[in-house]
């Protein structure tokens, strides 16, 4: 060691290192930062704290969660669960949390077909159908999607009809200023058979699906997967449906007093958010979409064409797997963005987490702290619970490198 | 043919039929593949599946351009003093009611600000069309200095001309220690100041001890600065306008600019701590960014209207703009952490280690050989996040400031213009307003991204 | 030490920080220069401001009449546009000194908000407005109707318990803001809209044809609207209460923002007292003892208040109904100055 000590005189003795002021010294100074940092975010954290319930001490507002099992007293117009003036708080925040998830559910499954549509429009080889997509990405990615659920609710939606001069649909069904009103099916005796069909026929296409899989890594040869799970997941529970005595009618909507009576009334907060959300978010999973499709190489595609492949297997055997893993995981945070974003519902009027508890139940109780750290606990749980599957669908998917 | 050509004709060979001699006049390509019919083939009918494609859109195209047209601009109404300009009439509904926007357009820029202090608006438009330019344009002279006057020069002048209060205040705060008016205020104050000068002057690698003489010599002169600065404004004598007046247009660029100012910044500290090798510093970074992340900015903006008053003491309460302000900026900045983190990853270990070899410390390293590298691939998505950033504005209206959006809702519920159309005109003219803002930026964003990628062709 | 360091931390947050308090809202009033008043965003006749930023109205005017009392000049108040589900938070704060947000007062709001309420400057009850072609005459016939509502109000409340009461199906939509309420009910989105009968009168002057609408007969609930703040601070809680009935003293004696300088010369020992020249009553209060003139000098007595702001003096034309002087078959009654 002291051979190859080339280090001023500064050292001292015996040991070989220099002696450095604490400050210097990168270990000492990263505990001190830390340290610092921790009590200047716990000094912040226990002022805030001891703050809150000063304040909240002294002005005689309450707090707890006690409030979770009152009386709400007011009500809620579309609701998933039962739920009366005389229910819970408690209550009121399960039906205002599956509102939420009812339309980021809806919504997510289709702003991903229009978002894959308007996506691959963009590559497309036509120039108009590619430049028609390109004006749609563009108009809806700058403009706030604020404004549009505005647009949509009150310059579209409520330019409908009024209720006596309601749109006639085909199907009976009806559309207003109230919303869409559809016919309620009704389920007959037989009708748990076609589901069990329906059950069935798609348990064997996946179990068909394994199997020609692993025939065609044995020997090379394919089977019509398609054809034999489309009678199986649609033929099959139509064929149950016919011999079971069509157990479905419809109950039509009619013109009552005020309302149209009957049939399933589609609120039109609830078409506003989602129309908005949707189109919204598919402009965003256009851009994922194509962004994946371009990221992989030509090369593939040319060297698919070279063995022969034609162009339908090309894109389903070689460039969508290999897209797909660049699409997953911006496709997913678009997925929370819609799901965060339908909390825009307060704007107009759609009763969700945000608008329900976030509004009437913070304002009936007056307890803010505790009312917006549940809100906000949900969405957190949303997001991480999102993020652990995606995590584990990423790392399944993952390209094995050697 | 060309090789037919050039060969040479074998001579007195009597067999020959026929050689060329001239060359044959080049022909036009095929009508088909070349020029607008070729372009419309190619491009348009290149197989039946393709042509019906084309149908397709151009139902559509016919479908949605002519309403458009018609609405916005044959059809509408440019000119009237109230709603009867823009009923139906004889049963037919007109266009859209320019006229609204017109009448309107003071109020969709200003708010409720003071009409005889609105050209102290119209500055604060102009120093920030100044600050953009002079940052955008790559060839402006003295671009470094461009910085400063946008991050520190801009904001400051912005708060002094539309509040009307001395943005420099906190300069003459150490003289209230002499005055004794307000001690604490002016300790901290004086110790900012003096830390100030320190750590400029440590940064030159002037020693510690004469550091803390620029250190002094910083707080004399600032204070003095700030003293003399008070005289000033005053003899200037801007009214004072309450937040409670600002509006419209206004409001919303005010809240962009400052989340575009602040945001990046914080972004950066925070995607260094998330990368960050002590522990504590690490967690608070990702605690803080994934928490963030995780909830809407609605309730971020919520919690800032709700909670934090309670968060307080009861003596404090802080401007409602001010409060969304910073929800806003920090929301943005934990968006922009991951952006910036992104593009600290994209650097190769070589330049970490590079730089660490040749001697430097972490913030030497970060500020002179990692962040230029990081933040120049990053510009595009930096600008992605300015973009939603801009749109996230309008939700200020849910929590009751008066944004342009605000305005628009406001001015297109009252009676003087209610008429079926002005809704639908309102909405239009905001997607335009917003469209120019976002499309600007993005436009920006692809024009860098492209003049980047030039220079890694090299 | 702690309260210092917070003050400091954020009053360098650009300074636009304001002090506000407890248990001396008068003394931060004063040293601030000027009131904060928490009101609606936008309700013709109580609180409105126009496009320049001029507030008008009812409970503007209680608060100029505070404003007159405390600093003799009713413009140094700054009105704070709140929505009804931010108005408590603001108050609780201190963002406000004295919210007068046509706020109904309610045993809950007084005891668990940490409010405090007194006076009530309108006497109002929840009624309904309908399409004239409808042609229905009574709330009772709304079986079947949708509602539209505004969030965080007693309304809503009362809403639910007026249906739930009497059997009927309704239902309900509600929105953030009155805003937002009005336009849904104009566009049709529903058959009624409910909110405070004086709320009515003055969303029904917003709609596109007001001629179209009507207002039903019944009142389904109490609503007493009144000034609110904060808990505890009984001085200020004594200006709040005496701004008002001074109003309604004045009104009852019949001095007028007109005969008030004569009515300095008064014999009557009532107006004495009330005008301050006779007794100490405003030092009392922690205010000078001319406090009552002023209000009376630059804002006007309760009745003029309300006949300019909502009575036959605007375009809402409500009756004074209830809220007439207690002498006149009203509900308005100030203890007596002595």
């Amino acid at each position: 060691m002291s051979s190859i000590d080339a280090r001023p005189s500064g050292a001292t003795g015996s040991d070989s290192r220099p002696h450095v002021a604490f400050w210097n010294n990168p270990k000492a100074r990263g505990v001190l930062f830390q340290m610092l940092l921790f009590l200047a975010v716990g000094f912040l954290a226990y002022a805030a704290a001891s703050n809150a319930i000063e304040n909240l001490q002294k002005q005689k507002i309450a707090s707890g969660f006690g409030f979770w099992n009152n009386i709400a007293g007011f009500d809620i117009g579309q609701r998933l669960i039962p739920y009366e003036t005389t229910s819970t708080y408690g209550r009121a925040f399960w039906v205002g949390l599956l509102n939420t998830l009812l339309v980021a559910g809806i919504g997510i499954v289709l702003a991903t077909l229009l978002g894959f549509v308007i996506g691959i429009a963009r590559l497309s080889r036509n120039w108009l159908v590619a430049k028609l997509a390109t004006v749609y990405v563009e108009l809806i990615r700058n403009t706030p999607l604020l404004l549009q659920l505005l647009f949509w609710y009150n310059a579209v939606l409520k330019a409908l009809p009024e209720v006596r001069e309601s749109l006639a649909l085909p199907g009976g069904a009806f559309l207003n200023t109230r919303g869409l009103f559809v016919p309620e099916p009704v389920f007959g005796a037989g009708f748990s058979l076609v589901l069990g069909a329906l059950g069935a026929g798609f348990v064997a296409h996946l179990g068909i699906r394994r199997w020609a899989r692993r025939r065609q890594e044995r020997t090379g040869q394919r089977a019509p997967v398609l054809a034999i799970g489309f009678g199986l997941i649609v033929l099959l529970p139509l064929l149950v449906y016919l011999l079971a005595g069509q157990p479905l009618s419809f109950a039509y909507p009619d013109l009552g007093r005020f309302n149209i009576r009957g049939g399933v009334q589609v609120y039109p907060e609830f078409v506003a958010l989602l129309l908005g959300l949707v189109i919204y978010t598919a402009a965003f999973i256009a851009e994922v979409v194509r962004a994946g499709i371009q990221a992989v190489s030509k090369g593939q595609t040319e060297a698919a064409y070279a063995l022969g492949l034609r162009p339908g297997p090309t894109l389903d055997l070689v460039v969508i797997p290999q897209a797909m893993r660049v699409i997953i995981p911006p496709l997913t945070s678009q997925y929370l963005n819609l799901t965060k974003n339908s909390s825009l519902a307060v704007a107009v009027g759609y009763p969700d987490l945000v608008q329900v508890f976030a509004g009437t139940v913070l304002n009936q109780t007056g307890q803010a702290v505790e009312v917006i750290a549940i809100t906000m606990a949900v969405y957190l749980t949303i997001s991480l619970a999102t993020s652990l599957i995606m995590n584990w669908y990423n790392a399944r998917k993952a390209l094995v490198e050697r | 043919m060309s090789t037919e050509m050039s060969s040479a004709p074998p001579s007195g060979t009597a067999s020959r039929a026929y050689v060329r001699a001239a060359a044959a006049q080049v022909l036009p390509p095929p009508v088909a593949t070349s020029g607008l019919i070729g372009w419309l083939r190619t491009n348009l009918f290149s197989s039946p599946g393709n042509t019906l494609l084309t149908l397709l859109a151009l139902l559509i195209a016919f479908w949605i351009i002519p309403g458009f047209v018609r609405f916005l601009i044959t059809d509408a109404v440019w000119s009237g003093a109230d709603r009867e300009a823009c009923v139906a009439k004889g049963g037919v509904l007109p266009g859209a009611c320019w006229a609204f926007v017109k009448d309107r357009l003071a109020y969709f820029i200003y708010g409720a600000y003071p009409v005889e202090s609105r050209w102290r608006a119209d500055l604060f438009f102009l120093l920030g069309a100044l600050g953009i330019g002079w940052l955008l344009w790559l060839n402006a002279p003295r671009r470094d200095l461009g910085l400063v006057y946008f991050l520190v020069v801009l904001p400051l002048a912005v708060y002094g001309l539309l509040s009307g209060r001395n943005p420099l205040a906190f300069l003459a705060y150490p003289y209230d220690l002499v005055t004794g008016r307000s001690v604490i205020l002016g300790l901290v104050f004086a110790a900012l100041l003096f830390l100030a000068g320190f750590l400029v002057a440590r940064s030159e690698g002037v020693r510690a001890g004469r550091a803390a003489l620029f250190g002094l010599a910083a707080l004399v002169i600032l204070t003095a600065a700030g003293l003399a600065f008070e005289r000033l404004w005053g003899a200037i004598g801007l009214a004072p306008v309450d937040t409670a007046r600002w509006g419209g247009l206004m409001v919303t660029l005010v809240v962009a600019g400052v989340g575009i100012v602040a945001s990046l910044p914080l972004g950066i500290l925070l995607a260094l701590g998330r990368r960050s090798k002590l522990p504590v510093i690490k967690f608070f970074s990702v605690l803080f960014i994934e928490f963030v992340r995780g909830v809407p900015l609605i309730t971020v903006l919520f919690m800032a209207n709700t909670m934090l008053p309670l968060f307080l003491p009861d003596d404090i309460t802080v401007d409602k703009l001010l409060r969304a302000l910073v929800g806003i900026a920090l929301f943005a900045s934990a968006y922009m952490a991951e952006v910036v983190r992104a593009g600290l990853q994209a650097l190769p270990k070589g330049q970490y280690e590079g730089a660490m070899a040749v001697g430097l410390g972490y913030w030497q390293m970060m500020r002179l050989i990692i962040l230029p590298q990081a933040l120049k691939v990053t510009i595009p998505n930096i600008v992605n996040t300015y973009i939603g950033l801009f749109k996230d504005t309008s939700l200020l209206l849910i929590v009751g400031i008066f944004d342009f959006l605000k305005a628009i809702e406001t001015a297109r519920i009252d009676p003087q213009w209610a008429a079926p159309t002005v809704s639908a005109t309102g909405y239009a003219f905001a997607a335009i307003v917003y469209f120019i803002f976002c499309y600007g930026m993005a436009s920006y964003a692809r024009a860098t991204e492209r003049r980047l990628s030039k220079a890694d062709k090299r | 030490m702690k309260k210092l360091m917070m003050s400091v931390a954020l009053g360098a947050a650009l300074g636009m920080v304001a002090g506000a308090a407890s248990a001396q809202t008068l003394n931060q009033v004063k040293t601030r220069g000027v009131l904060q008043c928490g009101s609606n965003t936008g309700l013709a006749g109580f609180g409105q401001p126009d496009a320049q930023g001029n507030w008008t109205g009812l409970d503007v005017d209680f608060c100029r009449a505070v404003a007159a009392a405390i600093f003799n000049d009713a413009a140094k108040v700054k009105f704070v546009p709140l929505s009804a589900k931010d108005r408590f938070t603001a108050l609780q704060s201190g963002e406000v000194d004295v919210l007068v947000r046509n706020t109904t007062w309610t045993m809950s709001r007084d005891t668990s908000l940490g409010l405090e309420f007194g006076p009530v400057n309108y006497y109002d009850g929840q009624g309904f407005m309908v399409r004239k072609k409808l042609k229905i005459a009574s709330a009772m016939e709304l079986s079947g109707a949708s509602v539209c509502t505004q969030q965080g109000t007693t309304t809503e409340l009362n809403l639910a318990d007026f249906f739930r009461a009497n059997k009927l199906k309704y239902e309900v939509v509600t929105f953030a803001t009155s805003d937002e309420t009005t336009k849904a009910y104009d566009a049709g989105r529903c058959d009624a809209f409910t909110t405070d009968a004086s709320g009515l009168y003055s969303e029904r002057l917003r709609l596109t044809n007001p001629d179209d609408h009507m207002v039903l007969p019944e009142i389904i609930s109490k609503e007493p609207l009144g000034p609110a703040w904060r808990h505890g601070d009984n001085q200020w809680g004594d200006i709040i209460k005496w701004t008002h009935y001074a109003m309604l003293t004045a009104e009852e004696l019949g001095v007028t923002k007109a005969n008030v300088d004569e009515q300095l010369k008064s014999t009557n020992p009532d107006v004495k007292r009330l005008l301050g020249t006779e007794g100490k009553f405003g030092e009392a209060i922690g205010l000078t003892n001319d406090w009552a003139y002023r209000i009376i000098k630059h804002v006007g007595n309760y009745g003029e208040v309300f006949e300019k702001n909502v009575g036959q003096g605007s375009r809402l034309k409500i009756a004074r109904g209830v809220n007439a002087l207690w002498n006149k078959g009203g509900l308005q009654y100030a203890p007596p100055i002595r």
